[in-house]
C-alpha cells in the first residue's frame, strides 16, 4: 500500500503557506498587503514564507506600480497549481484512508 | 492530533482561506432585515401617494405648473420622489451598519479588494437600470417601474454571489420571478415591489441570520 503521506508537500506544511496558495488559486494575482490583511501576519514573516514559494518555483512576483507607490503582486506559477492540487489530493486521501 | 484530523483541519483552512480571498463575506443578514424594513415602511408612507388618496405634489400650484410644460424636473416636486429617495437612503445606511459590524467581528477590513469587486458588479447593473427607469419614467410607463426595478436589481444580486456570499442568487432569483409574474398582472405593481424590496430582504435576512450569526 502506498502511504499517503509521501504525496503531502513539505512546501506546504504550514497553515500560512497554504492560505497563500489558497488565495493566489482563486484569484488570478493578489498583493502583498491583501496577502497580509488575509494572514493577519507581519511583513517579514510573510515575505520569507513568500520568499520561500518563490525559490521553489511555485509563485511568480509581479512588481508594478499604482500611481507612485509601487505594488508588488503574487500569482501561482503552473508547477504551483499543479503542486498544490496534489497536496489536496494528498489530504483527500488521507481523511479517506483512516475511515 | 491525528493525522486525519490535521488533514480535515487543513482542508478546510485551504477552503476559508480561498472564500475570504475572492469573496465579500462580511454581509450580514440583519442588513437584509433593516433594507426590507425601511422599504416595507417607504411603501406603507408611499400608498396614498400613489393611489390618489393625497396630492402627489410638495408644492401643488409650482408642480401643476411645471406639469404643463411636460419637463422632467416635475418629478422633483413629487413627495414620490422624495420619499424613494429617502427609503434607499435609509436601507443602504441600515445595511451597511449591520454589515460593518459583522466585519468588526470578523476581524475582516470592510474596505478591500473583494468589497471594491463586489460594488464594480453589482454597480453595473444597478446604473445602467437607474438611467432606464429615468426613461420609463419620461415616457410616463409607470406600469413598467415596478419590474423594472427588479429586474434589474434581481440580475445584480444574481451577479453579485460570484462575488459574496452564495445565497444572493437564491434572493436574485425570487426577485426576477416576482418580476415576471408581475409582467402579468401590471397595475398590482406596487405590491410586488413591496414584496420583492421589502419581504424577500427579510426573508432572506432572517434566513442568513439563523444559519451564520446567531450565537
Amino acid at each position: 500500500m502506498i502511504n499517503p503521506i509521501e504525496n503531502l508537500n513539505k512546501l506546504f506544511d504550514s497553515r500560512i503557506r497554504l492560505g497563500i496558495m489558497s488565495a493566489l488559486m482563486v484569484n488570478a494575482d493578489v498583493s502583498f498587503n491583501d496577502l497580509k490583511e488575509l494572514l493577519t501576519i507581519t511583513d517579514g514573516n510573510l515575505a520569507s514564507h513568500l520568499k520561500a514559494l518563490e525559490e521553489n518555483g511555485i509563485i511568480k512576483v509581479q512588481k508594478g506600480f499604482i500611481g507612485r507607490k509601487t505594488n508588488t503582486t503574487y500569482l501561482a506559477t503552473k508547477t504551483g497549481e499543479k503542486a498544490f492540487r496534489a497536496h489536496i489530493e494528498a489530504l483527500e486521501k488521507m481523511i479517506r484512508s483512516t475511515k | 492530533m491525528s493525522g486525519q484530523q490535521q488533514s480535515l483541519d487543513d482542508l478546510q483552512h485551504i477552503k476559508r482561506m480561498m472564500e475570504r480571498s475572492s469573496r465579500f463575506i462580511s454581509l450580514s443578514g440583519l442588513s437584509g432585515i433593516a433594507a426590507g424594513t425601511c422599504a416595507l415602511i417607504g411603501a406603507i408612507v408611499a400608498y396614498p401617494y400613489v393611489y390618489g388618496h393625497k396630492d402627489i405634489f410638495v408644492d401643488a400650484a409650482a408642480g401643476n405648473e411645471l406639469a404643463r410644460t411636460g419637463h422632467f424636473s416635475v418629478i422633483l416636486y413629487t413627495w414620490l420622489f422624495w420619499i424613494a429617495a429617502f427609503t434607499f437612503a435609509a436601507a443602504v445606511i441600515s445595511a451597511f451598519i449591520f454589515t460593518y459590524i459583522r466585519s468588526k467581528k470578523q476581524h475582516i477590513p470592510l474596505w478591500g479588494t473583494t468589497a471594491r469587486r463586489l460594488m464594480i458588479n453589482v454597480a453595473i447593473p444597478l446604473i445602467v437600470g437607474g438611467l432606464f427607469l429615468i426613461k420609463l419614467i419620461q415616457a410616463n410607463d409607470i406600469g413598467l417601474i415596478a419590474p423594472a426595478c427588479l429586474i434589474f436589481y434581481g440580475l445584480a444580486l444574481v451577479n453579485a454571489s460570484k462575488y459574496s456570499l452564495n445565497e444572493l442568487r437564491y434572493l436574485g432569483y425570487g426577485q426576477l420571478i416576482l418580476a415576471v409574474i408581475n409582467l402579468k398582472f401590471m397595475v398590482y405593481g406596487f405590491y410586488f415591489w413591496a414584496i420583492g424590496f421589502g419581504v424577500l430582504h427579510i426573508v432572506y435576512g432572517a434566513v442568513m441570520w439563523t444559519r451564520y450569526e446567531k450565537e
